[in-house]
């Protein structure tokens, strides 16, 4: 009929014009979104693409510092910054899961020493070792071999490390301190015995932001660090010591009294907020890694002089390592500018630009120390003899299951202050993760 | 089908029960427009203000420094947000008009067996499909944009769509197609010439439910374009919230400038939003 | 009169009897109108919910698919971590206070709104605008006004309520309660739309019977209304309840789970679970199980209220 026949043309090009224009609407909006993410080659030395989480503060400006050095040293290279910012890097991670799964992997990318890249990407296929490099640039002998370790797995190395961050320290409003005639505390038994003598003092005296849980989890590595030593801890973290160690109960006792001294809406507050309380004076320690000291100097604190850092109570000779790192992603776009950039990362010259910036230490050791401040320059002599450990939350020592899954463990401690159920419940994480 | 609409009163009398009714409803409306007060008081504060003051205090100095920091960071993310849910609208309207038509005037076997089933991809939590989903994305590269996030709203809309469209048409009368089979319509040609320039009230009922719910939608978004690029406004809005979590004034604005589309909305066209959400209970 | 049942499904035979046969461009046109969407659902609804079931059985840790079949081992370790189990009390907790919450104030804001008061329009656009906004933005505005040193604490300060203040969200005890508050905020207006439109579909006929019977208005509503809200009730109960199963933004946004695991809700379980731990296999364990607590909800209702059309 001709009705018939008119609706199955109209039909046919209606259906068509509809895919056609849903086609065509998407690949116009993918070529919108590939125009903000891809680039193509330059002419000349091409690109450079970096991804971090430094976006802000210190961070951003050290990694600038890095970006001068590079260009001075291989000119012609576009460099650009990729930064993802909030969350600690937990949304540049998730980003960077993105992009490298879809075969979209960035030239480098920052990522902690250890764990967080082997476990992660190294096991996954997903990185080249940079094994050559490190020889060809001699970094045996400026880098130290307990750190190599860290970064390395079967027998290659898989990122090289720019800056030392140290995880154990305790740090203290240098006039509560001496307007109440203490010393800053080596030893578990003298810092408890100064949080009581400052109790009355003060509402707070140890100052704690638990927001996200990682920093409990710091207090629980410094103790077990403070209780067994480097080579138990060690042990502990990569699952060949038990949890249900006595050593572990010890730790956990220990941040079970420092509760009680603890400001009560630790929460919903992160470490930064803690630190605010040192400088209103409403509390007079914090143990918290070194990028603490860049919070304080922003608030402009003096070192030595309004406040002062000590390892955390214990772990004298001892050196928790917060650690990043840049490898080289298999398939990066550019690979002879990202070993060139590997290169500036592992350079004298990029570490000394770089670490006064950050807050942090070098990973060589042949930087010259006068350049930091004197509680760096203090750390740097430490991390020349100490023993040196890999942080666990800080994704160096342990995958970040475990990591994240002790994170919620260390929340529930907070609440229940159960030693002996956390303890097994550690160790039933190790069971799982570890093994 | 008149929702919502008030019926018509009588002078009020002013009893003791009147004077009850209104306390409570003024109650609650304070209890609703709370936190109303506390985005719109904070967010005209400056950083210094609302370091000292409470949210109940209003502002001393009024000023929109908090909303040009929102904005600068929200910008790109309310434009995401834009290129994502026009698309996404338009086409999962298109498709509800279709299924509701043809579910709710041909009845084939097996109809109502199909409906059931589109009906409950409607409940599910998405969480049941995401995994999935997210490798089906990786593999035909859609994954980390709002291209993929767009075909992801289309399909899972589907189903409301459906319902919405399948019950508008439901109204109209039996007569009306017999009286256009007669003359020799087709199935396609009565959707064309009959259905289409009468369903107008179904489309904005419909567009104006999409559009908020892919708006406000955070799941998909979180899950599929975290990149910063391509981030629509609620994972921007989340991001924000949590790296600066001292400035409220600037969490405050950014929420306004992020609920501002879909509040917008909701004023100018409440009434057919109503709608689309009653569809969703099935029951009128 | 506005209807509060479904309007009548329209059963179409071609005039003049003839059955549509499958070889007919008119017997085909209309499966072929639908086969796009069918597809669709049929492949991302059910074809990736099997999917999200047979990865639930495989050993899939890392960002290497992983698909060696370990049978229920995911799911007997999931029911043994202390989280999964602190998400299925905070589960039924949350729903139970959710829907308490939002039924009372519903039923209570549709009452009083039915009383045709002037001002009722107003006071009707108050009590749904946060249906207008997203979950993101009710988390990032009540976690303010739930702070301790800041919001709600102080106000009950000035008004000398010192009794009324706690912990809100930084204490285990009171988060998920403070959690809930928002959630109904956020959903109650649902709940009174329904209850409107019900309100309004009663005849005011059997009302004026009652009144003339002798009974007053309390006993009108508790005898007459009520039982006729019954439908609605359940509506709204159901879509209320699903909803508060899956609840994943406001918790992400108000609390992440925390303190401690007092908020941690399956949503939110599985979302991190999966794609901060990477641990695929147990995520899509969670998943599982949420999606069978949903549809031990749902699939009774659709069956109900399908199988109550169809008759008519």
């Amino acid at each position: 009929m001709g009705n018939e026949r008119w609706s199955r043309r109209q039909f046919v090009s209606r259906a068509g014009k509809t895919v056609g224009g849903v086609v065509l609407g998407l690949s116009f909006a993918d070529f919108l979104a590939a125009c903000g993410a891809s680039n193509a080659p330059a002419a000349g030395g091409g690109k450079l693409e970096i991804f971090s989480w430094w976006t802000a503060g210190g961070e951003a400006d050290g990694l600038a510092e890095m970006f001068k050095i590079y260009k001075k040293n291989y000119a012609g290279v576009e460099i650009v910054n990729a930064t993802v910012a909030g969350g600690a890097g937990t949304n540049a991670k998730a980003v960077l899961k993105t992009r490298m799964e879809g075969g979209k992997p960035p030239d480098s990318f920052q990522v902690h020493a250890g764990q967080e890249l082997i476990s992660t990407w190294v096991k996954a296929g997903k990185m080249e070792p940079i094994t050559d490099v490190w020889k060809s640039e001699n970094w045996d002998k400026t880098i130290p071999k307990d750190l190599k370790d860290i970064v390395s797995s079967n027998g290659d190395v898989w990122s090289v490390p720019v800056n030392v961050h140290r995880g154990n320290a305790l740090w203290y409003n240098k006039k509560l301190l001496d307007d109440n005639s203490i010393t800053p505390p080596t030893t578990m038994d003298e810092f408890l015995s100064a949080l009581g003598k400052l109790k009355s003092k003060v509402p707070a005296p140890l100052a704690l932001g638990s927001q996200g849980n990682w920093q409990v989890q710091m207090l629980l590595e410094n103790n077990i660090l403070a209780a067994g030593g480097p080579d138990f801890y060690k042990q502990v973290f990569s699952g060949k010591a038990s949890f249900t160690d006595a050593n572990v109960k010890q730790a956990l006792a220990w941040i079970k009294s420092m509760l009680s001294y603890v400001n009560s809406d630790h929460p919903t507050l992160g470490w930064d907020d803690a630190d605010k309380r040192l400088i209103n004076g409403t509390s007079a320690f914090n143990i918290m890694g070194d990028w603490a000291k860049g919070y304080f100097t922003a608030a402009n604190w003096v070192p030595n002089k309004d406040f002062g850092a000590a390892p955390s109570p214990g772990t004298t000779g001892k050196y928790v390592i917060v650690c990043d790192t840049f490898g080289l992603p298999k398939g990066a776009p550019n690979r002879a500018n990202a070993i060139n950039w590997i290169k500036v990362c592992g350079s004298q010259e990029g570490q000394a630009a770089f670490n006064p910036k950050k807050g942090s230490i070098p990973a060589r050791t042949d930087v010259p120390a006068s350049i930091f401040d004197p509680i760096a320059q203090q750390f740097i002599a430490e991390f020349k003899t100490d023993a040196l450990v890999p942080s666990s939350a800080h994704g160096s020592a342990t995958p970040d299951a475990f990591a994240s899954g002790v994170n919620d463990e260390m929340g529930q401690f907070v609440i229940n202050k159960d030693v002996n159920k956390t303890a097994s419940n550690l160790q039933k994480l190790s069971d799982e993760f570890l093994k | 089908m008149s929702v919502l609409v008030a019926a018509p009163r009588p002078a009020t009398r002013w009893r003791p029960s009147t004077v009850v009714a209104y306390v409570l409803l003024i109650a609650l409306a304070v209890f609703y427009l709370l936190p109303m007060f506390a985005i719109v008081a904070t967010s005209l504060k400056s950083f210094t203000e609302v370091s000292r003051s409470t949210l109940w205090e209003l502002p001393k100095a009024p000023t929109l420094e908090a909303f040009g920091s929102a904005f600068d960071v929200l910008a790109p993310s309310f434009f995401n947000s834009v290129l994502l849910v026009v698309p996404a609208t338009v086409l999962s309207a298109l498709l509800g008009s279709l299924n509701g038509y043809v579910l709710s005037k041909w009845k084939f076997r097996g109809a109502n067996v199909i409906f059931a089933l589109l009906l409950f991809g409607m409940f599910i939590p998405y969480q049941s499909i995401l995994i999935p989903l997210f490798q089906f994305l990786s593999t035909v590269g859609l994954y980390g944009g709002i291209p993929g996030l767009i075909l992801v709203h289309v399909v899972y809309g589907i189903p409301i769509c459906t319902l919405i469209f399948r019950n508008y048409f439901a109204t109209v009368p039996r007569e009306l197609l017999e009286a256009a089979r007669m003359d020799g319509a087709s199935v396609l040609g009565i959707f064309r010439h009959i259905m289409l320039p009468i369903s107008i009230p179904g489309f904005v009922v419909v567009m104006i439910w999409q559009f908020t719910s892919i708006w406000n939608e955070f799941l998909f978004a979180v899950t599929i374009a975290q990149d910063p690029t391509q981030r629509p406004i609620t994972v921007a809005l989340q991001n924000l919230a949590g790296s600066l979590l001292s400035q409220y004034q600037v969490q405050m604005a950014g929420a306004l400038l992020a609920a501002a589309p879909t509040l917008l909305v909701y004023i100018l066209l409440g009434r057919y939003f109503v709608r689309g959400l009653l569809a969703g209970s099935l029951k009128g | 009169m506005a209807t509060a049942t479904a309007p009548p499904v329209v059963v179409e035979r071609l005039p003049g009897g003839r059955s549509l046969t499958p070889l007919s461009w008119d017997g085909v046109m209309p499966i072929l109108m639908i086969a796009p969407s069918v597809i669709l659902i049929a492949v991302f609804v059910y074809g990736f919910i099997g999917r999200t079931a047979f990865t639930s059985l495989t050993a899939w840790r890392g960002v290497v698919p992983d698909y060696t079949f370990v049978g229920l081992r995911n799911y007997e370790r999931l029911f043994q971590t202390e989280k999964f189990q602190a998400d299925i009390v905070n589960t039924i907790h949350f729903t139970a206070f959710f829907l308490a919450g939002c039924l009372i104030l519903g039923l209570g804001a549709a009452v009083l709104l039915d009383q045709k008061l002037r001002g009722s329009i107003l006071f009707q656009n108050i009590f749904m605008f946060p249906l207008a906004i997203s979950f993101i933005v009710t988390g990032t505005v009540w976690r303010w006004i739930f702070n301790p040193n800041y919001g709600l604490n102080v106000l009950f300060h000035n008004l000398h309520l010192d009794f009324l203040q706690s912990g809100w969200l930084t204490s285990p005890n009171t988060a998920l309660n403070s959690l809930t508050i928002a959630a109904v905020w956020q959903m109650s207006g649902f709940c009174m739309a329904m209850f409107l439109a019900g309100l309004r579909g009663i005849p005011e006929e059997l009302r004026e019977a009652a009144r003339v019977d002798g009974a007053s208005e309390f006993q009108a509503f508790r005898y007459v209304v009520f039982p006729l809200l019954r439908p609605i009730t359940l509506s709204a109960v159901i879509i209320l309840g699903h909803i508060s199963l899956k609840i994943f933004d406001l918790v992400f946004v108000m609390t992440f789970g925390g303190p401690g695991y007092s908020t941690d809700m399956p949503g939110l379980n599985m979302f991190i679970t999966t794609f901060r731990q990477d641990l695929f296999a147990r995520g899509a364990a969670i998943a599982t199980v949420l999606l069978l607590m949903v549809a031990l909800l749902i699939v009774p209702y659709l069956v109900w209220t399908l199988r109550g059309e169809t008759e008519r």
